[in-house]
This record gives C-alpha cells, structure tokens and sequence, in this order.
C-alpha cells in the first residue's frame, strides 16, 4: 500500500494545488476586523545621531492612531544573538543591545526609529512623511578594513571598537598549521570577497500584532520560518509576555532563504502597538525596505593559504576572513562567519593542519546574517577557489588534485581537521558520476567547438561538503549555541484512521507537507493523502526549532519517525488486546497487524478506532487515544557532499559568461521524495549561479545602499541558466538518524559558486589571460577588466 | 559625486559677481527651484522640485553662501531633503577670473551626494544627473548675462525651463 507515495516515491507536491492556482494565504493576506496599518520611518543616513523627533504634526495627520518612537521602547529588551562567541584572548564577543525601533543614534540606512500606525496604509505613510526628525549625519563606517583599523567612526560607541569578536578555530592548531605552512614545499595564497546578498524573497516580510484585552492574549500573525524561536526571543527577551499568552502563526511563507529565520523589531512594535491601541497592527515590508532592513548574506574577505607537497597532498589550510555583521548583531549573526564557516574548512579532505581566523565587524550597513548555505557557502568557496589555483599551480589537473586527498569510503567516521566527525559519505563516487554525467572526457572537444564560434570555453569542478541538520543541542551548546537544536512532533492518528502531524519544522517552499506524510504512511502503510502535516502555529504544534541549515527531514522528520514509532508500539498493544494475544506475537507490515503464526489480522484503521472507543480496554494498561510526541535531538551534524562541474564560454570581446552546462552530483543520503529533491538542487543552483554572476548588495562609501532596487540587484532569471543537471543516486546513508537523511536544501547555493568562478578562471587561462581570480559576481565588466587589465 | 568645469562668461567680472549674490538670480538659475527666501548673510531657504531617475520629490532646505571673498570666489552649498525620496547635498566653489576678451571666467568645483531612495533607485544614473544640474546652473547663469544669440538647435535644448537669454540683463535694466 505504502508503495504508492512512500519513502522514495516522486510524488507531486499537494501544496502545490493551492499555490499554483492562487489560494495560498499569506500573512498579507490576513486582515482582522478593525486591522490598523503601520509605516515606518527609517533614516536616510547610515550613522547619525538623533536630536529630537518631532511626531506633533503627524500625529494629528488624518486616519492616524498613534506614533511611537524609540523613547517608547528604551524600558523594552534587545534582540539578542543566539550564539556567544568567545574571542581568541577568551573576551566574550561585544554584543551592543539592538533595539525595537532606534534610540539615540541610527546605524544603518533603513534603520528604523518611528512608526505610524493609521487607519490606512496611505494615512500612514503620509503622517511619516510628516515626522520632523533632526539626525545629525555622522561620518559612516561601511568598509571592514577601515572599521577594523581605526576606532574614528564606531557603529557603537559604547563598545569602543568596531570588532564584534576575534575567533580562532581551532586555536590550539594555530601554531602547528603555521610551522606547516611555513615548512611546506608549495604555498597557494589567494584573495577573495564572498559578495554581500540580499536575500529578495519573493513574499516581503508582513507582521500582524493582535491583543485580546479580555484575556491578555497576544497573537503575532508573521513572516517566519520558526515561530517557536519567535516566541521564545519576543517572550524571553524582547518584551516578556509569558510564551502561554503569545501565539506565533507563520501561515504560507513564500520564501525565506534565511532571512525570514530572525525575530525583527517590526514584530514587537505591531504587537506592542496591538496592546496599547487594543487593536490588530498590519505592518507589510515594501520592496524597499526588504533591502534596507532584511539581513543580508555572505560578505566576507578572506585571505587563504593552502600548503601541500609537490605531488598536491595538502598538508594544511589556513585563512584569515572579516565577516560583516552590520550595525547589529543578527541572531544567528555570530555563528554563520564562525561555526557554520569555520569547522567545514578542512573541507572533504584529509588534510591534517586547518586554521581559520575570523574577525566580526560591525558597520553602518544592514545587518548581515544566515542566507542559504551560511558559512558554508563561504567556506566551499575559499577551499575551493584556493585548490583550483594550487592546481594550476602545480600543473596536477583539478579532478586529480580532490581525489588525491579526498577522505577515502574506509576513513568513517572520519574525524576532520577542523573538529568535526563526518559520518558517511564516498567523494570519489560523487566524482566518478561527475566524470560521466558532466562527460568530463569530451570537454576538449566542446571547447575546440566554442574557438570556432570566438569564444573561450572554460570548465569548472569541484567538490563540497556541508554540516546539516543543526544539529545536535550537546555539540551546539559547546560551541556556543544559546538553545537547543533538536526539533518536535506530534502525530495524533484521529478515530477514523486519517493522521494529523504536528511538526516543529516550518514549510514555505520545502515541500512538507507532501514529504513528512510520505515517512508516516510508508511506516504505517497508509495512504499519505490520509496524512496531514499541521506546522507554523505555535498553538497547535510542539516546540521545535523551525526550518533552517538543511534541517527539516533530518531533524524533524526523524522526530516525526520516532513519534510514529511510538504509535505503533502503542497501536500493537491494542490490537494484541484486540486479537487476545501478547504484544510480543504481534507483527505490523503493510498497515495491518497479524499475530504469528494465525490468520488473526486488524487493520490500522480499526486499531485506530478502538483507541477512540475503549470500552473493553485494560485501562490499567492501555490508555485511550492514539497520540505521541517525540522530541529528536540527532547525534552528530549530517554531512551531504557533492561533486559539481560547470563549463562556460567567455566572450572575450565583451567579457560575458554564458553557463552552458551545470551538473551536481550531491549525497543526501535516503531521499524521501526524489522530485521534491531534484527541485531543492536546481533552486540552490540559480542562488549560486545568481550569486557567482549577477547578485551584489553594494553600498557606497557614505553606507547608502545604491544597489536598492530589483532595477540595480541583479536576480538571475530563467534564461542565465543551461539544464540543470541534479544526480543525487550516489548516495550514502547518514547513519545516526532513523530516516538516513543528509539535507538538501542548502546544497545548490553552496557547492556552485566556485564551480562557475573555476570555469571563468579556467576559460581566460586557456585563451591566454594569466587571469588567477575574479570576485563575484563575474560580471562583464570585471571579467572584461581581467583579460585587458 | 565631483566635478570641474569653466564657463566664460561675456560679461565683466563685477556684473557677474552682483549676479550671483542676487537671491533672484540665484531662484531663477537653481534648476526646478519654486521658492527661494532669505539673504547672502543668513542664508536662504529652498524648495526646490526635482525628478531623479524615477523619483520625484520636493526638497526643501538651505542654500548658504559662504568663503565670500569678493570678486575672486565663493562656496555655494545646498542641502535639500526630500521626505521619502532621501536627501541631497552639493557644495561648488566658484572662482572668478577675468578673461582676455574682458569678460568673465568661472571655474567651478562640484561636489555632490544623495541619500536614501534617490540612492537606492537612482545611483545608476546620479553622476549623469550631478553633472547635468550643475551645467543647468552655470548655464542659465551665463545666458542670463549674455545678449541672446539665435541658435539652430534651441528648440532641442533639454533645459525644458530655461530662461530665454539675456533675461538677467534685462532684469538689471
């Protein structure tokens, strides 16, 4: 039965059907009676000083209900960073209070520091309009060096420095990767900016606050893909309501990407607003302010050395990086640059020295946190990059290079160099796919063909590992993590056999709700439409940590499993109970439960229904019901790995890349749904190539945002990508949770960047331009620039 | 945002001087300027409406003249906020010189930034921008103080506004 739509089955996505015909509900699309509507006014500068704010005029502005200011909030908590980083001389990172709306000074262009709340959205922005806010433009900081090496301009002055911390990982490695590198026989140096992303979901951040006077119970209707970790930061830090009187709904989210995981101040102002006007607040981010106010990805410099023998073992990694953080600390902010960037730098190889320096700088510029694939993006692309120039370097072709110091299938679990423990995984069977799939062979052939047309044809490889499913609270919590990582279900088998599952995972784009019932029903042997996913309210689901980092199935789905584990012990009970046999002599396959050695069988169902009707249960025995929760707190991080290869043709009269091919081979483990999988891939894939060609946030030396607007960020488009070959049958089981599921959501963005990078660099090589590297995005102009400057 | 540029002007470096401490003058050849009040001593106040790129917004703020040293130069600076739209602000340091034909040689020193929307929308096209107002300025300043000469192509002149020439003459007169 479960053959149909189980595990491993392409089933289409049954979410799709509301979203492709218009009848998904957005936050936006929710409007309680009596709604009032809120428009923020944000500074134009990216660091001044308020003098006064004059909301005299504008409160008396047609529709308007009330203005706040950030005198309103000063008595309110900061928005905390989730993860305490410890600096290399054991200070604690500098964590300087972000508040709900600006007090004192504004730090960022789009900063926030008044709101109106009108009857209408046009009341409201008009009455910003009419705020008379005296900032004093200060002189702004916006780039890393210059924040870093003079304390002239701070973002915060109480802090004293612009440096949020200064991490090394792994400290006590430091001086043997030096002494390594010092003693290598090749030393490959390079250089290279991870460009600043905006994360441009398609759906812009909503929030609705609602308060009931009658029973002091807040609702907060938001754009968020973990309402729990909402409700703990705005209970537990921000604003103190008691989690048992706020609710967070996250109804259908289109998009995050990351930049939808964060608690923003606009959610506390709507609901503290909510309360003091007792009625619902509707605030709905513009495109503008999404790239203004959402946080940001990536923006790294880094400098990386990769020591190896001539023969190109590698002998060690070493890399310094500034990482942007932004005028304010993020929640994840601090351990994207560092434990989700700094344990992958050992990357899917044996090499025995890594040593990463990471410097968090704050700056007058959006707040920079987690964007699909967080560290690990960055991460892949420095290793990456610097093997492909080592490569060149030392005349060994890229493949070779990877294979030779790849971790070997015999090595798990395999304790990398960088302090993690990989657990499965086989590197040179993603490469061998690669080598056929990608047809590797004929690659000369294709670019003897492309010289005819005037074009170089360039090919990129490379390799990628990541850290998944974060992960395990024990290790977190090591590493500085300030909650737990594990993640919940309930599934609660109703009377008449249909199954609602309540899972601490948050679906906007993932394909839960068609994957999860398909673990169920495969375990249960039923039919998955029977099999209902309830996820995003925090009034009906357990406490779970939300959707991020590829976490979903691995976490939560193996939650899932178990709690479906539990329904079938308990459910075996009642139908030995139902068969008068023992338990022990019950067996369950294909939705029915038989007692060895007989004919006696009853179906799930009419177990299910028994547990609804008990008359004749031994109550001392069996409760009634057929409901379980489980919590799931994995063992280890899970590690998908992958092989890509990408060819591109430079022209090189204009310096356009066109990509003519994209293959990723990924190890995601057991794949639930090999479809919904196929389509992770391809969308990380055009976050990637987005990324390696076109996106740039860019701010100009006075931190204004000049790259603002869909007209001057770049999204890729349909037609900037060749077929996307995705493969994910090379794969290995990840061998700690019950799904052996790896992750797949981040894969895409993190393993092609540098393949596309790779092939550009190999491309100008080939048509003579000692060209060793060009930073994303390779637009026309910088690659133009590289072959004739 | 910077740039340099000379205008020779076919009048004497006196006439010229009063003219640009004139606040009629200076209403007259700011671009898009609907009110200009105050004095040289205490500043004016501006509204100016201004189209950038895709944002149109009206500024309203401070036009200073200062380092006045007379006949020789002066800094001219603007600051203007435009609500929603952002800022702007510029300064231009004008030098005056005499020319051999007796006339009147500007150079003048542009310095200009914007903030807010008009960044985000319209970075791509403020240098363009900067550098068209700054010539709409000296422009209509320098026409304003030379007779008219017919041209073949004033009907294509993209100063939609601009004052027929001579204009400042005839207001002296």
């Amino acid at each position: 039965m479960a053959a149909d739509g189980g595990m491993g089955f392409a089933t289409k996505r049954r979410e799709d059907v509301r979203f492709l015909t218009g009848r998904g509900k957005y936050t936006d699309d929710y409007s309680p009676a009596n709604t009032t509507y809120c428009a923020f006014a944000r500074s134009t500068v990216a660091n001044g000083t308020i003098k006064s704010i004059d909301v005299s005029v504008a409160e008396e502005m047609p529709g308007v209900v009330a203005v706040f200011t950030g005198e309103d909030f000063v008595e309110v908590g900061g928005n905390p960073a989730g993860w305490a980083i410890v600096s290399r001389d054991g200070d604690p990172m500098k964590e300087p209070k972000r508040p709900v709306l600006a007090h004192g000074k504004v730090r960022h262009v789009g900063d926030a520091y008044a709101a109106v709340i009108a009857e209408s959205l046009a009341e409201a922005m008009d009455a910003v309009e009419a705020i008379e806010a005296d900032i004093e433009e200060l002189d702004a900081v916006v780039n890393m060096a210059d924040a870093l090496a003079n304390n002239d301009v701070l973002v915060h002055d109480e802090i004293g420095t612009n440096q949020c911390f200064d991490w090394g990982w792994i400290e006590d490695n430091r001086a043997a990767t030096d002494e390594a590198i010092k003693n290598a026989p090749h030393v490959t140096t390079l250089e290279l900016v991870n460009n600043r992303l905006v994360p441009n979901a398609m759906e812009p951040r909503c929030s609705i606050g609602e308060y009931d006077p009658g029973t002091g119970d807040y609702k907060l209707t938001t754009t968020s893909q973990n309402p729990h970790l909402t409700r703990l930061l705005i209970s537990a830090f921000v604003m103190g309501i008691p989690e048992n009187k706020l609710t967070v709904h996250a109804p259908d989210v289109g998009g995050g990407f990351g930049s939808k995981i964060y608690h923003y101040g606009e959610e506390a102002l709507v609901l503290a607003a909510a309360k003091k006007l007792g009625r619902p607040v509707k605030w709905t981010s513009t495109r503008t302010e999404a790239f203004l106010s959402d946080a940001h990805g990536r923006d790294h410099v880094t400098k990386i050395e990769l020591a190896c023998e001539k023969d190109g073992t590698f002998i060690a990694f070493r890399t310094e990086t500034m990482a942007n953080v932004g005028a304010y600390l993020s929640n994840f902010s601090t351990a994207t640059p560092t434990f989700l960037h700094g344990t992958l730098m050992a990357g899917n190889y044996t090499v025995p020295n890594v040593y990463v320096n990471v410097k968090a700088v704050f700056t007058n510029t959006a707040p920079v946190d987690a964007y699909r694939g967080a560290g690990r993006p960055e991460a892949t692309f420095s290793l990456e990059r610097v093997i492909d120039k080592a490569a060149r370097e030392l005349g060994i072709n890229p493949v070779e290079i990877r294979r030779k110091n790849f971790v070997k299938p015999d090595q798990y679990p395999f304790a990398s160099a960088a302090g993690l423990e990989y657990d499965s995984g086989n590197y040179d069977a993603l490469m061998d796919g690669l080598e056929k799939h990608a047809d590797l062979a004929g690659f000369e052939a294709r670019a003897a063909e492309s010289a005819k047309n005037g074009k170089l044809r360039g090919l990129g490889v490379n390799s990628y590992i990541e850290a998944c499913g974060i992960a395990p609270s024990n290790l977190v919590g090591v590493l500085g993590s300030r909650v737990g990582l594990y993640d919940a279900a309930t599934v609660r088998v109703n009377a008449t056999g249909n199954i609602s599952v309540m899972v601490g995972a948050h679906s906007h784009g993932q394909g839960h709700e068609t994957a999860f019932p398909q673990v169920v029903a495969d375990m249960l042997g039923v039919d998955p439409m029977s099999v209902e996913i309830v996820h995003g309210d925090t009034s009906k689901i357990p406490f779970g940590m939300g959707t991020y980092g590829s976490r979903s199935l691995a976490v939560c789905g193996s939650a899932v499993y178990r709690a479906t584990e539990k329904i079938i012990k308990k459910a075996t009970l009642i139908a030995a109970h139902m068969m008068e046999d023992s338990a022990e002599n019950v067996d369950f396959a294909d939705g029915e439960f038989s007692v060895k050695g007989t004919n006696k069988k009853v179906g799930f169902g009419e177990v299910a229904l028994k547990a609804y009707i008990p008359h004749d249960f031994p109550i001392e025995d069996i409760e009634p019901g057929l409901e379980e929760t489980a919590f799931y707190d994995p063992a280890n991080f899970t590690y998908p790995s992958g092989a890509y290869a990408c060819e591109v043709e430079v022209d090189p009269d204009t310096g356009k890349v066109d990509i003519c091919s994209m293959v990723a081979m990924d190890d995601f483990g057991n794949v639930v749904n090999p479809m919904i999988v196929t389509g992770q891939v391809q969308g990380g894939l055009a976050q990637g190539i987005g990324q390696a060609l076109l996106e740039h946030g860019v701010y100009d030396e006075n931190g204004q945002l000049l790259s603002g607007s869909l007209m001057d960020y770049a999204m890729p488009r349909a037609d900037d990508f060749p077929n996307l070959v995705v493969d994910h049958s090379y794969a290995t089981e990840c061998t700690h949770n019950p799904i052996g599921v790896k992750g797949c959501g981040e894969a895409g963005a993190i393993g092609s960047p540098p393949t596309v990078v790779n092939a550009v660099v190999d491309a100008l090589q080939r048509g003579g331009h000692d060209v060793e590297h060009i930073d994303m995005p390779v637009s026309p102009a910088r690659v133009w620039e590289a072959m004739n400057g | 945002m910077k740039l340099e540029d000379t205008k020779d002007i076919a009048a004497p470096r006196t006439v010229v001087w009063e003219a640009i401490l004139n606040p009629e003058v200076l209403k007259t050849c700011i671009p898009g300027c609907q009110e200009l009040t105050g004095s040289v001593e205490d500043g004016f106040e501006a509204v100016v409406i201004q189209k950038v790129g895709p944002v149109k917004a009206t500024f309203k703020g401070q036009v200073t003249l200062s380092d006045i040293k007379v006949s020789e130069s002066l800094l001219l600076t603007g600051e203007g906020k435009g609500g929603p739209a952002g800022f702007a602000k510029g300064a231009a340091k004008v030098s005056f010189a005499d020319t051999d034909e007796g006339g009147t040689r500007l150079t003048y020193d542009v310095e200009a930034k914007v903030g807010g929307k008009l960044a985000q929308l319209g970075s791509r096209i403020i240098d363009g921008f900067t550098k068209k107002l700054a010539d709409q300025f000296f422009e209509r300043f320098q026409d304003g103080l030379e007779e008219p000469v017919e041209t073949e192509n004033a009907d294509e002149d993209e100063d939609e506004e601009k004052p027929k020439k001579g204009w400042l003459k005839r207001m002296f007169n």
